[in-house]
């Protein structure tokens, strides 16, 4: 190993990496420069855009303000890693339904902040998807899309889980 | 097929943003690619007495250190691109890095590349500068007083230039029966696009050529720049920018960081990348406004403005930016009657060096700081006079039958129904119930406002011989070139370089609509000057007016090709076929058909073409347009203001603008909340300080304050379509419309929440302090 440099192996959208960094390398640099996983962007320097937002071990996290040492032995998954086989994510789907995005350039890290949202609360309010928003900066939709993008999102999770339901009970 | 045109059909360019597989100029990666970081003033105004890269060209990872110096003589200086006429600018050179002095903080003095990022960015502190600090100027109003700090030698006083237009004399004001007089600054804005700026340079020596990917709003004026900084002949220089993450302006001009990175890469013979980060943006990007205007306004008792006049003072920054003399002038002067029949009016500019970020576009440009001057002016005439701002608009307005419209500023409106979008904007805000409302809230101690906003604004720039007339340096038309291919399948070629305004989607519906073809049939190509002929790029929102009037020109050009050769195939004459809904028909016998799929294989089998015709179908234009267009619309805002805290509420927002007829509404409609949100941003929160020493002290996204989610209500929108005929799709543009509007609607509601205080004016942004303050005072002077 080059001198300075440490391992640190973590498992990025389902699959394991193993890398030489720098100590103080940061989690988004490692994730656009070293693996090439370019959709998560950088908006700022203070932590205060959340175009960097990914989740760590199922939390979102903004990843210009992690470590990539931090990240070690964890589980990331980016914007490229939230759709399954089965198509696109809910709230992907929100997005484009509504119009949740224009330049799309934010968007990465505020559907990655939304997918954080819905997990916590699956059925948020108006007010609470924008107090959840705090965390993000969108210079060009006025965030109004993006709101609908979530409700339509959460709308959509909640009759998935409802049909999930109805056929466990079918079953039973 | 349903109707496509006017369809809120989904976003073509979205499947690739929302998983991640967007490509931003920052997400280009080449082999052996090194990373470049730039080293800024620290100062505002200062002599560079020594530079010394030694430290840091020896560090581990530099690959080369370069600085102003080493400069001379291999690149040029970054030039002006708007000369207003008759205005005895002073275009002073501004070098890529600083040569003899610094003259604004953020001003490049070096620049390293490195095998990595952090490398590049260590070795930026290894290099010793030693400055001789001077004083600095920073407000446009002291660096006119006698005695101010030079920026420029060459500009005494510092006045970049002098302009004037109009028609209002003295007479006009001293004889008037009522004259207001205010005075109102337009704080400088700084346009943070989520995006920062970034470039990637690939040179190959063995054939001379470059490419070049950049945050651009307009790759082939940025190419037409560049290669005469970097001494490339324009054919070997390829400007590339498919995915840019917003621009608002700020990605119009051309900076001496790009240029660098182009230049870095051809003297090292390896690819070069470079991306500001967000204090470099705040720094070294392009700032907007900043404008100080003196305002009278002439009218009568009975509510008729009868002229209007302006002096305006406005801070260009240190050096005079690609489009920036254009902006306080022409696209702020010639609006400045708004929507009214005002038979007189007059605007002075003087425009002003300062040891500041260079002053730029923002979007609007000009078009915002007009606006809210008038919109500001008509409130308190209306107040002077004792009558409701909103009779007074009524009262001046254009009347519908009035156009084409001449005004006083020597513009043609095309088009207008400003009292349909004005009743309609009144009805969703039930304006008359709220005042009754108002009234008996204040009863209670509770101030609500409401702001009304009538407006028009100039957009789709063009046609050429105006851009040439205003000294804007290049063309102002647009290409469009529609392939069909041998299945059907269409790509088209735009000129214009939309940025997030969704122009995939909408101009693949018009070719659509035209074509009978479904969406998906059809592919827009921009961003590329390699495989687009020309372009003049997308700002001053002419994306859609100009450059979609170009492809739908293009696109009636293979239609008609198209139908000569059905009629050749159907054996009938060209004017007997008939064309809908993608088949080609002989009329009277609508069993002789032939489809566009079919006809697109004929063009290119050519085994049995009309005689002479040339195979393949294809259409281009180069389309210049008849003359300006100018959406419209009507804004409404109510307010609360809690006078203990001086917090401003905003309850609820009504915007309906024309912008001709709507080709997406669901587009259109999210044009009106970004614009919107950005405007509000600026009456209430944004808003660039500097100190005394010329340091920015707004500098982060913890100083300077970007609309965030949770600070709005639902914004209600509503759209009128009133056709231009200056172009052949009758549309006008809608980009621009919320940061033109907004400003005003907000700040009139506030001050109408604030009257009972009798507070008149307080300056942007109106702040919870600002506004608490002039509660205070207002309650002082009661
Ligand atoms: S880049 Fe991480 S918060 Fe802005
Ligand atoms: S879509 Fe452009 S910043 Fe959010």
């Amino acid at each position: 190993m080059e001198a300075g440099k440490v391992r640190v192996s973590l498992e990025v959208n389902g699959k394991a990496y193993t890398a030489e960094v720098e100590p103080r390398l940061l989690l988004v640099h490692l994730l656009r420069d070293q693996l090439g996983l370019t959709g998560t962007h950088i908006g700022c320097d203070t932590s205060q855009c959340g175009a960097c937002t990914v989740l760590l071990d199922g939390q979102a996290v903004k990843s210009c303000t992690v470590l990539a040492v931090q990240a070690d032995g964890g589980r990331v998954t980016t914007v490229e890693g939230l759709a399954s086989p089965e198509g696109l994510h809910p709230v992907q789907i929100g997005f484009w339904e509504k119009h949740g995005l224009q330049c799309g350039f934010c968007t990465p890290g505020v559907i990655m902040t939304a997918v954080g949202l819905l997990q916590d609360n699956p059925r948020p309010t108006e007010e609470e998807i924008r107090t959840a928003l705090e965390g993000v900066l969108c210079r060009c939709t006025g965030y109004q899309n993006i709101v609908r993008a979530v409700q339509y999102a959460a709308s959509q999770m909640a009759e998935a889980d409802e049909r999930r339901e109805v056929a466990a009970a079918e079953t039973e | 097929m349903a109707q496509v045109f006017g369809a809120a059909v989904k976003r073509r360019e979205d499947p690739r943003l929302i998983t991640g597989r967007g490509r931003y100029t920052e997400d280009v990666q080449l082999p052996g690619m090194l990373y470049a970081a730039i080293l800024r003033s620290p100062h505002a105004h200062a002599r560079l007495v020594q530079v010394d890269t030694a430290a840091a060209a020896a560090a581990p990872g530099v690959v080369a250190v370069f600085t102003g110096r080493d400069l001379a003589g291999k690149m040029g200086t970054i030039p002006t691109a708007w000369l207003p006429p008759d205005s005895d600018i002073k275009a002073t050179a501004h070098p890529a890095l600083a040569v003899d002095k610094v003259r604004y903080v953020g001003d490049g003095v070096a620049m390293v590349v490195a095998e990595n990022r952090y490398a590049a960015r260590d070795a930026l502190d290894l290099i010793r500068v030693e400055y001789e600090v001077l004083p600095a100027v920073t407000e446009q109003e002291a660096a006119l007083q006698p005695g101010a700090p030079l920026v420029h030698d060459d500009a005494p006083g510092n006045v970049a230039f002098r302009w004037r237009a109009g028609n209002a004399t003295d007479e006009v004001f001293t004889q008037a029966e009522v004259v207001v007089r205010q005075r109102f600054r337009q704080q400088r804005l700084i346009p943070n696009p989520m995006e920062p700026r970034a470039a990637v340079a690939d040179y190959n020596a063995s054939t001379g050529e470059l490419t070049l990917w950049l945050t651009s709003q307009n790759p082939h004026i940025h190419r037409l720049l560049l290669a005469g900084i970097l001494g490339l002949p324009e054919h070997k220089l390829r400007v590339v920018a498919v995915d840019v993450g917003g621009g608002f302006g700020a990605k119009i001009a051309c900076y001496p960081d790009e240029a660098l990175v182009g230049f870095a890469a051809m003297q090292l013979g390896r690819p070069v990348k470079w991306s500001e980060d967000r204090r470099e943006h705040f720094l070294a990007t392009t700032h907007g406004r900043d404008m100080v205007l003196d305002v009278e306004l002439a009218g009568r008792r009975d509510g008729t403005i009868t002229a209007i006049r302006v002096r305006n003072t406005a801070n260009l920054g240190a050096y005079l930016s690609t489009a920036a003399p254009g902006v306080p002038t022409i696209l702020f002067g010639l609006i400045v009657p708004g929507p009214y029949q005002i038979p007189y009016a007059a605007v002075e500019v003087t425009g002003v060096f300062t040891h500041t970020t260079p002053t730029d576009a923002y979007r609007g440009a000009g078009r915002p700081e007009a606006t809210y001057l008038l919109e500001r002016m008509v409130d308190l005439f209306a107040r002077t006079i004792g009558q409701d701002p909103v009779a007074v608009r009524r009262k001046n307005l254009i009347p519908a039958d009035a156009f084409p419209y001449h005004t006083a500023m020597g513009l043609q409106y095309d088009s207008g129904n400003y009292q349909q979008a004005l009743d309609k904007a009144l009805a969703m805000a039930g304006y008359a119930d709220f005042r009754e409302e108002q009234a008996r809230l204040r009863q209670q101690g509770r101030y609500l406002g409401v702001g009304v906003t009538t407006y028009v604004e100039i957009c789709g720039l063009g046609p050429s011989q105006v851009a040439g007339a205003v000294g804007f340096q290049g063309g102002l038309w647009e290409s469009a070139t529609v392939r069909v291919h041998p299945t059907g399948k269409v790509t088209v070629f735009t000129g214009t370089s939309p940025h997030g305004q969704g122009e995939e989607t909408t101009f693949a519906q018009i070719v659509a609509a035209k074509f009978g073809i479904p969406v998906e049939d059809i592919e827009i190509v921009h961003g590329d000057t390699h495989r687009i002929a020309m372009g003049w790029g997308t700002y001053g929102s002419r994306t859609t007016p100009v450059g979609g009037s170009a492809l739908a020109v293009a696109a009636d050009r293979v239609v008609e090709k198209a139908r000569a050769i059905a009629a050749h195939m159907l054996e009938a004459a060209a004017e007997d076929i008939e064309f809908a809904e993608g088949q080609f028909t002989v009329k009277g016998a609508p069993g002789r058909k032939a489809s566009f799929q079919e006809v697109a294989l004929q063009a290119y089998l050519a085994w049995n073409l009309p005689a002479g015709m040339e195979p393949a179908l294809e259409g281009s234009a180069f389309y210049d347009p008849v003359n300006f267009v100018y959406p419209f619309g009507t804004h409404v805002c109510i307010v609360e203001v809690l006078p203990d805290t001086g917090e401003v509420k905003l309850l609820r927002y009504i915007a309906v603008d024309d912008p001709g007829p709507v080709i997406n509404p669901m587009i259109a409609e999210g044009q009106v909340h970004g614009g919107v949100v950005q405007g509000i941003g600026q009456a209430l929160w944004e808003g660039a300080q500097y100190d005394d020493q010329g340091q920015l002290v707004t500098g982060t996204f913890m100083d300077y304050a970007l609309p965030k989610a949770h600070f709005f209500p639902n914004l209600e929108t509503a759209f009128t379509e009133t056709p231009s005929p200056h172009n052949p799709l009758g549309v006008k543009g809608i980009g621009e419309t919320g940061t033109i509007a907004a400003t005003p609607t907000v700040v009139n509601a506030v001050l109408d929440a604030l009257a009972p205080f009798g507070v008149r004016e307080i300056d942007m942004p109106l702040t919870p302090e600002r506004v608490w303050r002039a509660i205070q005072s207002g309650r002082d002077s009661a």
